[in-house]
């Protein structure tokens, strides 16, 4: 390699001048920073590494190796797909913010010690969070501060969690980590909060539905996928994190069914994909990981194609609820296509990339032994294909007619989607695209007959299922609605009872103030006479009394001395 | 003239294309389920070999997701503005 960089440079220079230039000379710069960072980690060799010593700490803020390699090739094509989509805009806010965080999350993975992580981790926050603001309304801007309380307590935990290994073992490098020791579980819960671990989700399913139309496809590309990354170095094999992940795969899908906005409904969406990737992780088989850190990659295809269909939506109709969308498809027809090739990779049929990776993971449970857990993946499975498989598209687009007025959305918000859904189709097909780049070695063939037949059976019967319930009218319907979530207790529970121990203390304090008060009188009475207006001490005394008290005190102090 | 193109159905809202659809899936289905019972999957769980487990599965799966869903939505839903009063009356 001729010329070596950090990968996250071109992203800060690109955030840079995007400060100053505006038009299409931003438009340049912003495409430019994924596509010259991106050439250039093709060149990059595995086991490249810089390292040197600030204040004693031995440090290092750049490793290449296999695994954080395959995440920084998804993290400048997701960059690149998003910039594109949101080239249209003429918010600075974004485009910075945007910039900002695809590159601290390239960063993230190509830290090798914790103090780099912890850094990057927090400008991942910070950045993001300007993304949910930047719809700039009341909602947004509650939510925003929502977020970033979670963001800032997942980057305390990883400092704490970092600075106590570091004093335990006297090493900041990130690598695998355990739950043997406290500090490592500090950073397990960090990791966890930004992987979506259950009642710590919720800054995904308030945060990301509040963002702008192009804010959430940045949001739905890094910070989860850099969490699952760090996971994956710093805990796999955890057993834990199988039954973590089931867990996550499963209870979303409920909420998605009865969940009324369609970019919420994705965001439930998310934390059952995350559940996949985290109970792969929790396998830890290098087929596992494998199956985790692919679906990663094609989760940020298939994934960001999807919010990338709702963000058009939004953009063009103003809303995502489903109860007041519906008949999209005449006005919108290449929006809807590529919405429905996102549905049906996601669905994991045979030829499009979540069939390839997702099998990996069931394929690693049934090898270990995990066969109940695998029943409850199956479940979730079936479980995807309903709510972001059939409900995504169909209440947007089909369903119905509404006469929302409407037209195709943006050339260049078609022009991002189809680049994705153009890989989601070509991973797919050529398994070998994404093999090739897996960090573990670990021979794996997706299509043999069985695989494709039962994964059909599957599919097919539950859309058959689909069709049973909405004909016989058991389907649930689309209504306005808030759907009470873990969020409940620090929106309205704890709130609550902070309102009601306010109450408690003033009726304490009323209750013994009276008898407080009646002691005090007397206290009080006795300290007026000496201290008060009228008081021996409290008077004001004339100016010339002064001066006669001075001058005596200096005669005395003149016969003393002169004795 | 443009009510009545406006009134005019889109194919995927005109009938006869939905029965089709519906048809369709129908025979795939039926076509999927027939190939359980000739083909000789390679199975690894006792679970699985029983005779078309998976239809059996994924239909039950869709069914019992939406009978919970909908007793969840009894538990949990609530209005559109629930929290937006609640803050109010916080604030």
């Amino acid at each position: 390699m001729s010329l070596e960089f950090h990968p996250f440079l071109p992203f800060l220079l690109a955030a840079l001048f995007a400060c100053f230039t505006k038009g299409r000379l931003r438009s340049i710069i912003m495409l430019l920073a994924p596509l010259v960072g991106g050439f250039h980690l093709l060149g990059v060799e595995t086991g490249t590494i810089v390292e040197y010593r600030l204040m004693g700490l031995e440090l290092m803020p750049y490793r290449v190796d296999a695994l954080s390699l395959i995440f920084g090739y998804i993290f400048h094509i997701g960059a690149f797909i998003a910039v594109l989509y949101s080239l249209h805009l003429k918010d600075t806010l974004q485009h910075v913010a945007g910039l900002l965080y695809a590159g601290s999350a390239v960063g993230a993975v190509f830290a090798g010690d914790l103090f780099t992580l912890f850094i990057f981790w927090e400008i991942l926050g910070l950045s993001s969070a300007f993304l949910v603001w930047a719809s700039r309304d009341e909602r947004s801007v509650a939510a925003g501060i929502r977020y970033l309380v979670f963001q800032v307590l997942s980057g305390v935990l990883l400092m704490a969690g970092a600075l106590w290994l570091w004093l335990d073992t006297g090493s900041l490098l990130f690598e695998e980590i355990g739950l043997g020791a406290a500090g490592g579980w500090l950073i397990f819960l960090a990791f966890g909060i930004k992987c979506g671990f259950p009642f710590l989700h919720n800054w995904i399913t308030d945060g990301y539905p509040a963002s702008t139309a192009t804010g959430t496809v940045f949001l739905c590309c890094f910070t989860t996928k850099v969490a699952v990354y760090a996971m994956a170095r710093g805990f796999p094999g955890t057993e834990l994190l199988i039954y973590i992940g089931a867990f996550m795969a499963t209870y979303p899908i409920f909420f998605a069914v009865i969940e009324n906005d369609l970019r919420r409904v994705l965001a439930y969406s998310m934390i059952n994909q995350l559940g996949f990737m985290v109970c792969g992780i929790g396998v830890g088989t290098a087929l596992a990981l494998n199956g985790a850190v692919g679906h990663a990659f094609n989760d940020v295809l298939f994934k960001g194609l999807l919010f990338m269909s709702m963000g058009a939506v939004l953009y063009v109709t103003g809303t995502t609820k489903a109860s007041e969308l519906g008949g999209l498809y005449k006005k919108m027809p290449i929006t809807a296509t590529l919405c429905i090739v996102g549905a049906v990779t996601i669905s994991a049929f045979p030829l499009v990339s979540a069939f390839i990776s997702k099998s990996m993971v069931m394929a690693a449970l049934i090898e270990e032994g995990h066969s109940i857990i695998w029943m409850v993946m199956l479940f979730a499975s079936a479980g995807v294909l309903e709510h972001a498989g059939i409900k995504i598209p169909y209440f947007a687009f089909f369903a119905h007619d509404q006469n929302i007025p409407a037209r195709e959305a943006p050339v260049n918000m078609l022009a991002a989607m189809s680049i994705a859904a153009v890989l989601c189709v070509a991973i797919g097909v050529f398994p070998a695209m994404l093999y090739n780049i897996l960090p573990y070695d670990a021979p794996y063939s997706p299509y043999d007959m069985t695989h494709v037949l039962t994964q059909l059976q599957l599919l097919a019967f539950a859309i058959l299922a689909v069709v049973f319930l909405h004909r016989s009218g058991r389907y649930p319907a689309e209504v306005p609605s808030v759907n009470l979530d873990a969020e409940w207790f620090y929106r309205r529970l704890f709130p609550r009872f902070y309102q009601w121990l306010l109450r408690l203390l003033v009726l304490i304090g009323n209750f013994f103030g009276g008898g407080l008060r009646y002691c005090s009188a007397s206290l009080l009475d006795g300290l007026n006479k000496t201290h008060g207006l009228q008081g021996t001490l409290g008077r004001t005394w004339p100016i010339g009394s002064m001066v006669l008290w001075v001058a005596v005190l200096l005669s005395v102090y003149l016969i003393l001395d002169f004795n | 003239m443009q009510t009545s193109d406006e009134n005019k159905l889109g194919w995927a809202e005109r009938p006869v294309v939905q029965q089709r659809i519906r048809y369709a899936l129908y025979v795939i289905c039926g076509l999927l389920f027939a190939a359980d019972l000739i083909v000789h999957r390679h199975t690894y769980l006792a679970i699985e070999e029983i005779p078309a487990f998976y239809p059996v599965y994924g239909f039950a799966a869709l069914v019992g997701l939406v009978a919970l869903s909908k007793l969840l939505r009894k538990l949990v839903g609530r209005g559109e503005d629930y929290y937006e009063k609640e803050d109010e009356h916080v604030a």
